[in-house]
């Protein structure tokens, strides 16, 4: 793990409880991920995923413990780790166009007018926005078009991390789903890291190779690290039809129903370390592998 | 049963009421009829015989006002200029007072709205200052700076400072954490994240301080040119009470209003333009 491409080191977070003691969201939390992976973190809210997330883009710092990419200490925000936020990443009084702008420009500072906007217009036209659609403001697009504008700018920006926090969360199902697959294709033609953030079981079971999982918190722990087993290119409609699709969805369900709960609120030996349990579920390989129907390794 | 959009039928209204005003004003000057009757000697003597000076009608305004407008720059000394100079004089002073409070207004604004230390620090002297009426600065400005033309001047830039100064701090210190944040991960140094990301979030809230303060000058100077005098809108008005000729009073009364009115509209453009929906 120590060697794995983004590595997360006995991450800690505590706040002020308020009464002179201590509030510990998490503790010692640690995992790492691959280049070219797409990671999902499930957790109920007050987990501290959104936390994480932070911690990761930059934006804030963790009590302690130490994040790594490349084998360098990440420190403060930068251009290697773009970040998609649930609302608000557009800025309202830039066009859609402008928007990817500001950050390509951002990114490739050397490049003319004309380069960036070139780049910009290559990547709305990839999440589905060209034409009139792109020199609009966004209070004139819909939820979905605003978060495709997002998307867009995030990777046009080749971050060598692009971190997603809940960005479908605000979108209506049909929506969500769409965009979903927008990412997907978008994905699926580079090799970005992606990290995100979501509370939907089926949207994490279509888009990741790996979905972390969290406990309840205080003192949460990513607990459990679930890979899919199932071959991409995903597609929405038929990946419900794999044999593994409901086995990987019944233990996401039963974790967060009950799992998440029995496992909270543990506090941990001093510098020990939390290390997630590989889970890998896979009903592919002929009834004589399917008991057990859970393997787990311990990494 | 709408006929009319309702801005024509907000337009009938408006012209009707102007002239329903004017016919009421008109009538109520020329029933003040002038006394013809047989006289006393000392009546006589008091000058009741002769027409008193009285409110003008609005007719007699109307043609003042065509008389001072067809020919407005006109200079016959220094007691005797056109409506036109003694309008750019007042709007010259309005706006360098003005510009001068917007040059330091809008910098300290944003340093008070970005650091709750600076805030804290100098949110007492704000609070002190502020309520102090303009013309209360008029004798120091006077003793100081020694010049009556750069003492007015003063007073417009103290009394529009503030309100530009604290919306451009309030302005800034609510822009939406999620819209720095994206400036933070693209890399943006502090100066690129206050002018494209800052300026642009806090531009409304800021400008609408400009629009006050430019409505607030525009009534302080007409005060601070009484005192000054010399020339300006404000000079103008009290020159011609001491001339009592209100036709010219209620003639530039009018102007003062015009001239406000279009200063307000022209912010109004600007906060149109730089508005934005989230």
């Amino acid at each position: 793990m120590a060697n794995s491409f983004l590595s997360i080191e006995k991450l800690t977070q505590r706040y002020p409880d308020g009464k002179g003691g201590e509030f510990t969201v998490f503790e010692n939390a640690s995992f790492g991920i691959e280049k070219g992976e797409f990671v999902c973190i499930l957790g109920h809210s007050g987990c501290g995923k959104s936390t994480i997330m932070n911690i990761l883009a930059g934006l804030s710092e963790p009590t302690k413990g130490v994040v790594k990419m490349d084998g360098f200490a990440v420190s403060g925000p930068s251009l290697d780790r773009g970040v998609v936020f649930q609302n608000y990443s557009l800025l309202p009084w830039l066009t859609a166009l402008k928007n990817v702008t500001f950050g390509v420009a951002a990114r490739f500072p050397d490049w003319t007018k004309q380069q960036v906007e070139d780049r910009s217009i290559a990547f709305l036209d990839k999440v589905g926005l060209s034409g009139d659609a792109i020199h609009r403001k966004p209070s004139q697009l819909s939820g979905g078009m605003r978060q495709r504008v997002s998307i867009a700018r995030a990777f046009a920006n080749e971050p060598k991390l692009l971190l997603l926090d809940e960005p479908f969360g605000a979108l209506d199902a049909l929506t969500r789903g769409t965009i979903q697959e927008e990412l997907l294709k978008v994905w699926s033609g580079t090799d970005q890291t992606v990290f995100m953030i979501t509370h939907d079981i089926d949207e994490a079971i279509l888009l990741a190779d790996r979905i972390l999982l969290m406990t309840n918190g205080p003192l949460a722990r990513v607990a459990e690290s679930v890979e899919i087993t199932i071959p991409r290119p995903r597609v929405r409609t038929d990946i419900v039809e794999h044999p593994n699709y409901y086995a990987i969805r019944n233990h996401l369900v039963q974790f967060l129903g009950k799992r998440s709960a029995e496992l909270a609120g543990q506090v941990s030996a001093e510098g020990e370390t939390h290390s997630p349990q590989t889970v890998r579920i896979d009903k592919t390989r002929g009834a004589a592998d399917e008991q057990p129907l859970l393997q787990a390794v311990k990494t | 049963m709408d006929l009319l959009s309702e801005n024509k039928r907000a337009a009938i209204w408006s012209i009707a009421l102007l002239i329903v005003g004017l016919l009421v004003w008109e009538m109520s000057i020329s029933a003040q009829a002038i006394n013809t009757g047989e006289l006393t000697e000392y009546e006589l003597l008091t000058g009741a015989d002769t027409a008193k000076a009285g409110v003008p009608p609005p007719s007699e305004v109307a043609v003042k006002a065509w008389q001072e407008l067809s020919n407005p720059f006109y200079d016959a000394g220094p007691n005797d200029k056109g409506i036109g100079i003694q309008i750019g004089y007042s709007i010259y002073r309005v706006l360098t007072g003005y510009f001068l409070a917007a040059i330091i207004a809008i910098p300290l604004g944003f340093l008070i709205g970005m650091s709750s230390v600076a805030y804290k620090a100098l949110n007492p002297f704000i609070q002190v200052l502020r309520p102090i009426s303009p013309l209360a600065w008029m004798p120091l400005a006077l003793f100081i700076i020694q010049d009556s033309e750069a003492s007015a001047i003063f007073v417009i830039f103290i009394c529009s400072i503030w309100p530009m100064l604290l919306n451009t701090a309030f302005g800034v210190a609510g822009v939406r954490e999620d819209w720095v944040n994206v400036a933070r991960t693209h890399e943006l140094g502090a100066f690129k994240t206050a002018f494209t990301v800052v300026l642009p979030a806090a531009a409304p809230t800021i400008v609408t301080g400009m629009r006050i303060s430019i409505g607030i000058a525009w009534l302080v100077i007409v005060a601070a040119e009484m005192l000054v005098g010399g020339t300006g809108i404000g000079y103008y008005v009290w020159n011609e009470w001491n001339n009592l000729d209100l036709t010219s009073v209620i003639f530039s009364i009018l102007m003062i209003g015009v001239v406000g009115m279009l200063l307000d509209a022209a912010f109004g453009l600007l906060q149109r333009r730089v508005a934005y929906v989230e």
